[in-house]
Order: C-alpha cells, then sequence, then structure tokens
C-alpha cells in the first residue's frame, strides 16, 4: 500500500518541453511511471522524445488521457498560472517541482486549492515516489527500497535522499516518500500526510524531516497529540546552527523574530511524544529501534 | 531583499503614506545643506544601516543649528554602529538621513507580514510603539490586533477602520490611521514585499498619524518583475562573500567557525552545519552548491570558502541523485587543479554511483580526505580543523 500515488497513477507533465522537464520525463518513464501526456502551449499535436503527446492546455490533456496527476517544472514566473490551470481542469494532484515562486502568487494558488478538490505537493520539493511503483519528481529512484512499511514527509530535498538511504540501509523499505517543499507557502504540510499515513495499513511508523522557519513541524505534533496517531513517528530538525534573520537557502527556511528555530521545534515535537534525533545520521538507526519494539510487543 | 529607511520612506510618500520631511546624505557637508531645507528648529539625523535596534546603539540624535548639526553628522557618519541586529562587529554607516523632527503623542507599531498558517498576508497594529514588537507579541499579546487579507482582494475599509478603533484613535486621527493602513496594504502589494514594519507609527500633538521609520523586505523570487526595487540594493550593507557567491548562483552564509562547507541542497547544508557542531566542531559557513555540482561551481565553492581565513578545512558532502558522485569527485578534482587549497579538504559522496567516485578520488594525486558516512565525514573534519 501507499498514499497519493501508486501504479494506477496517470501522469502529465507541465512543461515536457523544457530542459528540466523533458530530462525528467525520461527518468520518470524509466522508473515505470505511466506518463501519458505533456502540456506545453503552442506545441499541442506533437508528440516528445518518449512519444508522448503533447497538448496546448492541461484541460486538453486530461480529457484525452484520463490523468489524475500532474508534475509542473514551468518556470517560476508562470508556474503559479500553471497550478491555477490544473486546478482549473479538476485534476487530483499537482506535484509542483519549481523553485523560485514569488510568495504573492502562492497566496492564489494557496486560495484556489481551498476552494477545489485538488491537493498540491510543493513547491519547491522534489516530489513524491511510492517505490517500485511510481516516481513523480527529480529524486532518484534507486535509493528507495520497495514494499516497506515507513512513509517519509520532509521540507528537503537531499536531505529526505540522506534519510531514504539511511533506511534502505537498514533494510527499511518506504511506503510512500514525499518532499513537501521548502516554501513559506506549500500546498499539503506535515498534518495533511500524516493523516493519510494513518490509514495506510502498509505504514507501520512514519519520518518527518523539519527545517527552522515557520510553524508547521509544531502543527504536526499537535495533530499527532489530537488525532490518536499511535505508529512511531521519527523526526529531524535542520537548522540548529542556523543564525537568525537569515534565509537558509529555502525561502521558508528563516528564524524569523525569534520564532521557528530547531531548539523550540525539537522540543514541541519530543513533548509529543516523537523520536526526535538530535543528528542526521541517525535517522534510519532511530526508526529501526523503533520497529523492532513494534515486532516485540 | 532589505533597503534601507530613506528608501522605505520613499515608497511610502509616492504611495500616500505620511512621513516626516527629510533628505539622504551622504556627506557631512551635504547632511548640512540638506538640514537647512527642513523648516523645523530640531532635526533627527538617522544613521542608514540595514540593521534594526539603530536608536540604542547612538546612530539616531537629534540636533538644532547648523554647527550642531554638522558636529552630530559628522559623529554618525563613518561609525561604526553596534546593535543587537548587527552582531558584536557592528556595521559601517555610510549614508544618512535628515529630517524633521515631529511633535510626538502617542508611539503606535503598524506592520505587515505572511501568516503561514493560513497562507494569507496579515496587517497587525498595536499600542505598544517604539519596543520590539517581538517582545510585545511574547509578553502581551492582546495588544496586538490583527486583520487578515483575503487572497487576490486589498485591505478592505472596515479592516483599517478596525484597527484604527483597536488602537484607542479618535476624531480626524481615525481618517489619517485608515488611509495611511489602506495605503501601506498597496505598497506591500505592488512590490511584492515580505515584510512592512513601521515602528513608530506616530499621532502627532495636532492628530496627524506618521511614519517615523520604515523597514520594509522584498520577496527575492519577486524581484525580477520589480527592477526599480532591485536597483535599491546596498551591496555595502552585505558580506562581500555572499556578494560574490550571489555572482555564481551560490547560495552562501558566513559564520563564525572554522569547518568550511560545501554541500548539494539547502537541508543537507543546514544538516551538516548541525553534525559538524555535534562534533564538537563549528561551522564556517552555508553553502549550497545546488543541483550541479560540477568543476566551475565546486572551484567558486572553494574561493568564497577560502576568502574567509577562519577556515581551517572544508568538508564537501554531496548527496548525488541525478547528479553522478563520479562527474562530481571529477568536478571536485579539477577544481582542486584551479584553485591552491592549501587546507585539508574532506570529500564525502554518497548516491549515484558513490562507489566509482571512491575509486576516483583514490586514485588521483591530489590529497583527499575520504569519508563513508555522515558521522565519519563530521568527525574527520573536526580533527583536520583542530590540526589532530
Amino acid at each position: 500500500m501507499s498514499i497519493l500515488v501508486n501504479k494506477e497513477t496517470r501522469l502529465i507533465v507541465q512543461g515536457i518541453t523544457g530542459k528540466e522537464g523533458a530530462f525528467h520525463t525520461g527518468q520518470m518513464v524509466e522508473y515505470g511511471t505511466t506518463v501519458c501526456g505533456g502540456v506545453t502551449p503552442g506545441k499541442g499535436g506533437q508528440t516528445n522524445e518518449n512519444d508522448i503527446p503533447i497538448f496546448n492546455t492541461v484541460s486538453e490533456a486530461v480529457t484525452a488521457t484520463n490523468a489524475n496527476t500532474t508534475v509542473i517544472f514551468v518556470p517560476p514566473a508562470f508556474a503559479a498560472d500553471a497550478c491555477l490551470e490544473a486546478i482549473d481542469a479538476g485534476i487530483d494532484l499537482i506535484i509542483c517541482i519549481t523553485e523560485g515562486i514569488p510568495t504573492m502568487d502562492m497566496v492564489s494558488v494557496k486560495a484556489a486549492l481551498d476552494t477545489s478538490h485538488t491537493r498540491m505537493i510543493g513547491p519547491n520539493c522534489p516530489g513524491i515516489i511510492t517505490p517500485g511503483e511510481c516516481k513523480i519528481g527529480i529524486m532518484p529512484g534507486f535509493i528507495h527500497k520497495p514494499f516497506g512499511n515507513v512513509g517519509v514527509i520532509s521540507r528537503s530535498g537531499t536531505l529526505t535522499y540522506e534519510a531514504v538511504h539511511q533506511l534502505t540501509e537498514k533494510g527499511i523499505g518506504q511506503t510512500t516518500c514525499v518532499g513537501i517543499g521548502g516554501d513559506p507557502i506549500i500546498g499539503t504540510n506535515f498534518t495533511g500526510l500524516l493523516a493519510l499515513f494513518k490509514d495506510d495499513p502498509a505504514t507501520e511508523g512514519v519520518v518527518m524531516i523539519g527545517e527552522i522557519g515557520g510553524s508547521a513541524e509544531e502543527e504536526a505534533a499537535e495533530w499527532i497529540q489530537n488525532n490518536d496517531f499511535t505508529k512511531p513517528v521519527v523526526a529531524f530538525i535542520a537548522g540548529k546552527t542556523a543564525p537568525p534573520g537569515r534565509r537558509m537557502g529555502h525561502a521558508g527556511a528563516i528564524i524569523a523574530g525569534g520564532k521557528g528555530t530547531a531548539a523550540d521545534k525539537m522540543t514541541t515535537l519530543r513533548n509529543a511524544g516523537i523520536h526526535v534525533c538530535d543528528s542526521p545520521a541517525e535517522i534510519g538507526e532511530t526508526m529501526a529501534k523503533n520497529l523492532t519494539q513494534l515486532e516485540t510487543v | 531583499m532589505k533597503i534601507h529607511e530613506y528608501q522605505g520612506k520613499e515608497l511610502f510618500r509616492n504611495a500616500g503614506v505620511p512621513v516626516p520631511t527629510g533628505y539622504p546624505a551622504f556627506s557631512v557637508d551635504e547632511a548640512v545643506e540638506k538640514a537647512s531645507q527642513l523648516t523645523t528648529e530640531k532635526v533627527v539625523i538617522k544613521a542608514q544601516i540595514h540593521a534594526g535596534g539603530r536608536g540604542k546603539g547612538g546612530g539616531v540624535k537629534l540636533a538644532s543649528g547648523a554647527d550642531e548639526i554638522r558636529k552630530t553628522a559628522d559623529d554618525i557618519l563613518g561609525m561604526n554602529l553596534i546593535t543587537h541586529q548587527t552582531g558584536p562587529e557592528g556595521q559601517l554607516v555610510q549614508r544618512l538621513l535628515v529630517e524633521e523632527a515631529s511633535q510626538i503623542a502617542r508611539e503606535l507599531y503598524a506592520g505587515i507580514v505572511l501568516d503561514r498558517s493560513s497562507g494569507k498576508f496579515v496587517m497587525m497594529v498595536s499600542t505598544e510603539g517604539g519596543v520590539e514588537i517581538e517582545k510585545v507579541a511574547e509578553e502581551t499579546p492582546e495588544k496586538i490586533n490583527k486583520e487578515w487579507i483575503e487572497p487576490n482582494e486589498d485591505l478592505q475599509p472596515y479592516q483599517a477602520r478596525k484597527l484604527a478603533f483597536a488602537l484607542g484613535l479618535k476624531g480626524s486621527q481615525i481618517k489619517h490611521a485608515v488611509s495611511t493602513f489602506l495605503s501601506l496594504w498597496k505598497v506591500f502589494k505592488h512590490n511584492d514585499c515580505s515584510l512592512i514594519e513601521i515602528n513608530p507609527l506616530v499621532v502627532t500633538e495636532s492628530d496627524e498619524v506618521i511614519a517615523l521609520d520604515s523597514k520594509i523586505n522584498f520577496d527575492d523570487n519577486a524581484l525580477y518583475r520589480h527592477k526599480d526595487i532591485a536597483d535599491l540594493r546596498d551591496f555595502a550593507e552585505e558580506e562581500p562573500s555572499e556578494v560574490e557567491a550571489d555572482k555564481h548562483n551560490l547560495n552562501y552564509i558566513k559564520l563564525d567557525g572554522n569547518v568550511g562547507c560545501m554541500v548539494n541542497g539547502a537541508g543537507l547544508a543546514m544538516a551538516t552545519m548541525d553534525i559538524i557542531k555535534l562534533h564538537g566542531g563549528e561551522p564556517a559557513n552555508f553553502l549550497d552548491v545546488g543541483g550541479v555540482a560540477n568543476a566551475e561551481t565546486v572551484a567558486h565553492g572553494f574561493k568564497i570558502i577560502l576568502s574567509d581565513e577562519n577556515v581551517k578545512c572544508i568538508l564537501i558532502n554531496i548527496f548525488g541523485g541525478i547528479v553522478r558522485c563520479d562527474r562530481v569527485a571529477q568536478g571536485v578534482i579539477d577544481a582542486m587543479a584551479q584553485v591552491n587549497v592549501h587546507i585539508p579538504v574532506v570529500v564525502r559522496l554518497e548516491g549515484t554511483n558513490a562507489t566509482a567516485a571512491g575509486n576516483i578520488l583514490h586514485d588521483s594525486d591530489v590529497d583527499f580526505i575520504v569519508a563513508g558516512s555522515l558521522n565519519d565525514a563530521a568527525a574527520k573534519a573536526v580533527h583536520a580543523a583542530n590540526g589532530e
């Protein structure tokens, strides 16, 4: 089992003819993802190098291919519009990879998401993968271990790969790994995904990778306490050594007005019964211990 | 991106947010000359640096008469202003703002920020002007009033009125405040700001509402559509090595430690800093080299890290996903040939083709310290930095 994406997922790629879009379409096809169409305005009627049909609009693509999911590789100045177009076309799930979308634009996208049935992952994220079934995004597929029992939710990219790599090295496979993105406004936060992992029988534990800035980790801690979430959660918060007031790469990774420090987040998570690792090297190990304890109970 | 107070006040003035009459000055003579154009007896001379807390640090002073104005301007211009936001090294004052002194009846606070939880912008006001708003939020949160701005809409007049009444304003003060708040939102929206703060927003003895200060930050992601704003950037306020890194699309932040780090990805870069600290070391910087860790990028990274004389060792931590580790290894070797790196370099490459990468590093003539796990890398880097 898994959440959000699996072998039934039918994907279209917005920005399929761009450099990034074209390259990663190839990678996703190679992994086994069903990519049934692409969208580049003005290039409708053509096909790409993987023989995937290209459409001018998302609604045309959805009508023709019966796609339920889209991945967005559109440049930042046009990405919010691409999200709005996908929402308007009634797609179920948007994965927005694009980094650098203006916050003002994302406020509009978030509002449109709130009044639609569409769910969005990202922006500024590596994407989502259900190992062995469906890879949507830019993550390296081979580090993942299929048919596992641990879900991963992360605000980071390469740090997620590091965590997944540690799990795989310990022989722990993953159900679904989701990069939720490093921006101040994102489509889906920890809480939304924890709810899905709670209902996924295959997921026996969850790894949460947070970072400085905002209060998404604190909200997750509160949600876990209030919703009888009994699966073990292992967390790491990046940025304990980050100086306040500086944006640490991700637009959302900033300690503002003394709020959003790693130390505060770690304390809040620990108080909610979450196993917080001090070191990013202990994520796999800590999850392994927790899963072993489950078996012995 | 940040701008100076006088630049922010110019944006305010053009949008209809009342500010005191004043002018920037880049020399003492210019300050005296600009002061002579003001109509009040007393003038305020304000150091223009990007950090807050200037008043407490001695960067804001009242003066009257040409002699006192000259002396005060001379004292402030060129001083190394130390505030709680500059850090102990302080910031050199290279610009002044000379403006008319106001007759202050009340000091208030007004600001606009993003509320990340709701995904909406929020205007906040408080009766507690002139003090740190974070402190007010912490100790007396009931003294902060908020109105959320609906997406795709503007701050509404009724919301501005609610805020004005919450501040206890009366009579014509209300009209002035409402107009100020509505204009403030326009400044925020039209320029893609990420933060506006007026602290203090003052009520004068003649019931006017005036922005006595301005702090404006802009959304870096939106600067492409605001060339006029991007042109206001003052590079003298930024760390030179960070400006240099920015030119090469490297995300670099200088810190105080001695272990330099070069990492791909912001989260992993922060985690690498954290694990250096856990091993008893101090990170010298944050550096995200992004998705393309080729010879050119790595060479620029080396140069920027080495421009910090405190650095005693460099830790390269790359998790190869789409970027193959063997290519990164070759890139690091090529970069070492271009740049004279005279301190130990610890390399940890994990992910795609990591084994091949390890072989390339081992077989090269360059003297690397090759590391396996994240722990191993941090331990080796801290040892090397300590000269062990």
